[in-house]
């Protein structure tokens, strides 16, 4: 990192809040971070480098957008099917892959089909496992992802739930009211990505400090670290390497 | 602590009703003098995070009203090092090294989450072969085994019980030394990889299984025989940490606490991975007619007493099989995957075997070319994500790995049973009192390498 101070670095926790008005409406924490470029990559090696040794032609779209065709196999499209039987446009798709059952869940329909997951006798997913950020800068309008686990004790089954949010306005409701285990993984995907969980009880800091700037597991969020010089030759930082891809 | 009638943290336009005590420092004399003028028994506790019945670094917020806690919050993320953002910018076989720092009482369960959600992703969970699988169930049972040592051990320690503790740590340490002997190291193994594991066990390897097995044998009744029925240690944990099943559930709760409600959970037979399946042995868990009550700090100590001799039970089995299936292959025949050599200990340490080197650099310009391109470059996992659970000595560990067709996981998540597990702290905790805090926690047994990350 330079010695260049970060935006909104030089505030501190006493600076005077103004009233609810100043809190952010979207994404960013603070209204001097700025929002992402996206990103392309091609090729193997550093991006815009003119260093091509290895260079294999590859340009990757590394946003797996995949759909399953609908039937199912049959157990999978019973568990679909009965959820889009209770909520009416529980799913926009659904994924079947490598055994794993994945359902899209658009935001605003994400409390109906959490409390119809876990209360309905035939689905009951009880346990609740965990909720997991991940950030895809090029998928406009939905760069935010926001994975969660599920385990049915019952029929000892699990599902996957994504829900999607744009990072211009990066709000999906929190499921604490139904899962209450979702507490600390909804923090931790705060602090680490910048989701905003509607009603969440109290929406902190959990890993990171409280005062920290930014949202560490983000894609334009840089690594850090410093070049090391070693007998005369500089090693500079893991993400700043020419790398693979 | 400091009672104001302003709360500096509140939310704006949030109203402060009531006194506001906030956990801070200050100079003896005014703190006592200020509780002497106010009058009322209301203390507000930090507790950590460097305290010694904290497990490491968690802190521990408790208010209490005399010696009773109306209301605890833990803070954590003392030890929070960035492991998943650093696994992003290295190949998914170095991932191995980062993920087996998490929780470092237990390493080789994340190693194993990890791989096999890697491994899903490759599509390859079908090509691995016995042998890599026997050993991955050996390795993780005596994990396990050393584990619960420590959960005992320091749990143990906390309400005063040192000799548990010392006993606890010298039966680790003879799993640690067959570890070493296997693996190199202690801890922080590196030693299961996507694909199988990094080698096969040494020469001298199954006689030390041998030695070891029959030292667990002889030394672990003693902690029965020291805890059991001591009338200190009953008092001290039977009735702590109160958590139902119901509780359990609504918390997502796993491992031996959800099994001391009485509810025989184990990914190991539930959902098998790795050949479970195919080893005979028993969930552990408690039942009306042990003799105590479920659902608190006695009976999942219990319990876990009760899975060490499961645990190994089960690596007598492996080691059976271990010394059928000797010379046959550990890691998964493509060589696309695989990584090119074995490990020998050399002069100057740990190293590739002296063969391979002879090989790479004298023999064969493709072998050479392939060894370093597997290595430097890594291998391709196709697109996608996964999720596999297994059964930690704490609970569901799994790993969330997605990839985006590259050399490198695009986004690496543990799930964390210590992280989950301690938002149950309040639950079990508020309404009793501060010396059973101590216990409460400690039966959960989080690791805070695991919890922050």
């Amino acid at each position: 990192m330079s010695d260049e101070k970060l935006p909104g670095e030089q505030k501190t926790i006493d600076s005077n809040v103004e009233g609810a008005d100043s809190a952010p409406k979207a994404g960013l924490e603070r209204e001097d971070a700025e929002a992402s470029a996206p990103v392309t990559r091609t090729g193997m090696w550093s991006d815009g480098s003119p260093d091509t040794s290895g260079y294999g032609g590859i340009v990757r779209q590394y946003l797996p957008r995949a759909t399953s065709e609908r039937p199912l196999p049959e157990e999978h499209e019973r568990v679909v099917a009965r959820l889009e039987q209770i909520v009416d446009g529980a799913t926009s798709h659904v994924l079947f892959d490598r055994g794993e059952l994945t359902i899209f869940v658009p935001r605003e329909k994400l409390l109906e089909v959490a409390s119809a997951l876990r209360d309905d006798p035939h689905l009951r997913y009880e346990g609740f496992m965990g909720v997991n950020g991940v950030h895809y800068p090029t998928d406009a309008g939905a760069e935010l992802h926001a994975v969660y686990a599920l385990q049915s004790f019952t029929h000892n089954r699990r599902l996957r739930v994504e829900v999607s949010c744009p990072d211009a306005d990066p709000h999906i409701p929190s499921v604490c009211a139904t899962y209450p285990a979702a507490d600390w993984h909804e923090r931790e995907t705060w602090d680490m990505f910048g989701i905003i969980f509607d009603d969440h009880p109290s929406l902190t800091r959990i890993l990171m400090p409280d005062d920290w700037v930014g949202h560490p597991q983000r894609k334009d969020y840089p690594l850090g670290g410093i070049p090391v010089e070693y007998k005369g030759a500089v090693v500079p930082p893991p993400d700043q390497r020419r790398n693979y891809r | 602590m400091t009672a104001s009638q302003t709360d500096y943290y509140a939310q704006p336009g949030e109203e402060t009703t009531g006194t506001v005590y906030t956990s801070m420092g200050g100079d003896w004399a005014d703190i006592a003098q200020e509780q002497a003028e106010r009058g009322d028994e209301t203390l507000v506790i930090n507790m950590g995070p460097q305290h010694p019945s904290t497990h490491g670094v968690l802190r521990l917020i408790l208010e209490c009203d005399g010696e009773t806690v109306t209301s605890i919050r833990p803070g954590i993320g003392f030890l929070h090092t960035g492991i998943e953002k650093n696994m992003e910018y290295r190949t998914f076989t170095q991932g191995t090294t980062f993920v087996t720092r998490m929780d470092y009482v237990a390493p080789l369960f994340n190693e194993v989450a990890y791989c096999l959600s890697v491994e899903r992703l490759l599509g390859i969970e079908d090509q691995i072969p016995q042998r890599a699988n026997d050993i991955r169930v050996l390795m993780m049972e005596l994990c396990r085994i050393a584990s619960h040592l420590v959960a005992i051990g320091t749990g143990g320690m906390e309400i005063g019980a040192l000799t548990v503790m010392t006993i606890g740590f010298r039966e680790r340490e003879m799993i640690l030394d067959f570890f070493e002997a296997v693996t190199g190291l202690r801890m922080n193994h590196a030693y299961i990889r996507p694909g199988g594991v990094a080698n096969d066990l040494p020469e001298n390897g199954m006689a030390q299984l041998h030695d070891l097995i029959k030292w667990l044998e002889d030394y672990l009744p003693e902690y029965a025989l020291f805890c059991n029925e001591n009338p200190i240690f009953k008092g001290r944990m039977m009735g702590i940490g109160h958590m139902d099943l119901s509780a359990c559930m609504a918390l997502g709760v796993t491992g031996p606490m959800l099994r001391s409600t009485g509810y025989d959970w184990d990914l190991r037979k539930k959902q098998p991975y790795c050949g479970y399946e195919t080893y005979d042995f028993e969930t552990k868990y408690w039942k009306p007619t042990d003799g105590w009550e479920g659902c608190e700090s006695y009976s999942r100590f219990r319990i876990r007493l009760d899975e060490m001799w499961e645990s190994l039970h089960i690596v007598k089995q492996a080691a059976e099989r271990l010394e059928a299936s000797v010379g046959e292959p550990v890691m998964v025949a493509d060589k696309k995957i695989a990584w090119p050599a074995q490990l020998a200990v050399g002069p100057d340490g740990q190293g590739n075997s002296h063969e391979h080197i002879k090989h790479i650099m004298g023999d064969s310009m493709e072998a050479l070319i392939h060894h370093f391109k597997i290595v430097t470059e890594g291998f391709r996992v196709p697109a996608g994500q996964a999720y596999v659970p297994i059964e930690s000595p704490k609970g569901e560990i799994g790993c969330h790995v997605v990839s985006d067709g590259g050399t490198r996981p695009y986004r690496a998540h543990m799930r964390d049973p210590g992280f989950h597990h301690l938002q149950t702290v309040p639950i079990q905790c508020e309404g009793g009192m501060i010396s059973d805090v101590v216990v409460a926690v400690g039966s959960i047994d989080p690791v805070m390498g695991g919890v922050d990350r």
